[in-house]
């Protein structure tokens, strides 16, 4: 995995995500999914572009079918934005780079 | 010859884009291919190909645009992260504009921004977008494990990913506006020989309904006006395509479903300007005839801009 983005599981995800001091984007994907795949260099553009001040994380729906059922994902790549442990955005679907920033700068 | 920012930019990352990319690089031109959000296209939604010739077994869409792309950065083609909302091509030199606002020059363009899934346009379709219904099997087929799922369309891409969803959902009714399915013969057959596929003939759906997430669609026959609901979790929507035009205006002809027109060597209605893959009105629409529509606007382009040069 590139640096910034760092896997997360049902287990880890209240501490990762829930908890965690700076805004949060949840990326739910899986291997099978072509989408997701695509969008992944992206994600990690952004993960070093905005260093220390946002975190990017990752979640296997395969491995992980607890945090997916929670918030009702039906579909990937699906990204949730949280600030201060709460869902800011939603995201469903491959989207622009612009966009995802944009949404990353109205979060801070 | 005037001066602008390229000889050719090529509009849109699919399979056309990456190819004329490929062709133009090779060519030597100045060029550069601008995409919106990453290469691939629709083939990134495409869990498998097997009309692509030189793989045998077969090859995942994603997997596909990956070599491609891998095969144009071998010969340093530019790839610019950009939408674009608008064209002048009024004037000899072409001005592409760009979301961001900033503006690149052509002498030619290659609009190769491809075809987005149609809706069926029914009550429920949107509210339910992302919460059941789907227009991409590989990207969410899994969710449906066990499930029964409504899938509507008769083409390839509806037959064969119908076929997919099978190895998730317990039951997939097939729902499909006509008696017989435009879908590939072979693709027929492995539908019609699959025991969780039950197609439903001469129907559309009317509405799709539910609580939070889709539990339900309604059905009409078309012939016998005939209503019934069927109890689904998803709902998958292969109803064909349309064209990804919204930034050409009306300066370039199209057809009546928005498709750009062009000639047998991909000129549109403006000259410099040249079209290729699933944008342009063309009578099939798969990854073979994008790429061969790429090779031969290339070759256009570069003939164009020899005469402007002389």
């Amino acid at each position: 995995m590139a640096a910034g983005i760092i896997e997360i599981n049902d287990s880890s995800f209240d501490a990762e995500v829930l908890k965690s001091d700076m805004p949060t984007v949840v990326d739910f994907w899986a291997p099978w999914c072509g989408p997701c795949r695509a969008i992944a260099p992206l994600l990690e553009e952004l993960a070093g572009s905005y260093q220390n001040k946002i975190k990017i994380v990752k979640c296997n729906v395969d491995d992980n079918p607890i945090t997916p059922g929670k918030f009702e994902i039906r579909s990937i790549p699906t990204l949730i934005f949280f600030k201060d442990g709460k869902v800011f955005e939603q995201i469903v679907g491959m989207v622009a780079k612009a966009k995802l920033e944009e949404t990353i700068k109205k979060m801070l | 010859m005037k001066k602008a920012d390229y000889d050719l930019v090529i509009i849109g990352g699919g399979p056309a884009g990456l190819t004329a990319g490929l062709y133009a690089a090779r060519a030597r031109m100045k060029v550069i291919m601008l995409e919106k959000i990453t290469p691939g296209g629709q083939i990134l939604v495409t869990d498998w190909i097997e009309n692509y010739p030189g793989f045998p077994e077969g090859i995942s869409g994603i997997e596909l645009v990956q070599r491609m792309t891998d095969q144009v950065k071998r010969f340093d083609l530019a790839v610019e992260s950009a939408e674009v909302s608008a064209l002048d091509v009024s004037q000899p030199i072409k001005k592409v504009t760009l979301t961001d606002g900033n503006e690149v020059t052509a002498h030619a363009l290659i609009i190769a921004t491809g075809a987005s899934p149609n809706p069926l346009g029914v009550p429920g379709e949107s509210k339910f977008s992302g919460r059941g219904v789907s227009f991409c099997g590989t990207c969410d087929g899994p969710f449906f494990r066990g499930k029964v799922v409504a899938a509507v369309g008769g083409g390839d891409t509806a037959v064969q990913e119908s076929i997919f969803l099978t190895k998730f959902a317990s039951k997939v009714y097939l729902i499909h506006r006509r008696n017989e399915f435009r879908a590939e013969k072979i693709l027929q057959e492995r539908a019609f020989a699959n025991e969780k596929i039950e197609i439903i003939w001469d129907s559309v759906v009317t509405e799709i309904s539910g609580l939070t997430n889709v539990e339900k669609v309604s059905i009409k026959n078309v012939k016998t006006n005939e209503t019934r609901d069927l109890a689904v979790a998803g709902c998958f929507i292969w109803v064909g395509t349309r064209p990804n035009t919204q930034f050409v205006g009306d300066a370039i002809k199209v057809d009546e479903n928005g498709f750009i027109i062009a000639d047998v060597n991909m000129k549109t209605s403006v000259p410099g300007v040249f079209v290729a893959g699933d944008v342009r009105n063309t009578p099939l629409r798969q990854v073979v005839t994008a790429v061969g529509d790429a090779a031969i606007a290339v070759a256009s382009a570069e003939h164009y801009l020899e005469n402007l040069s002389r």
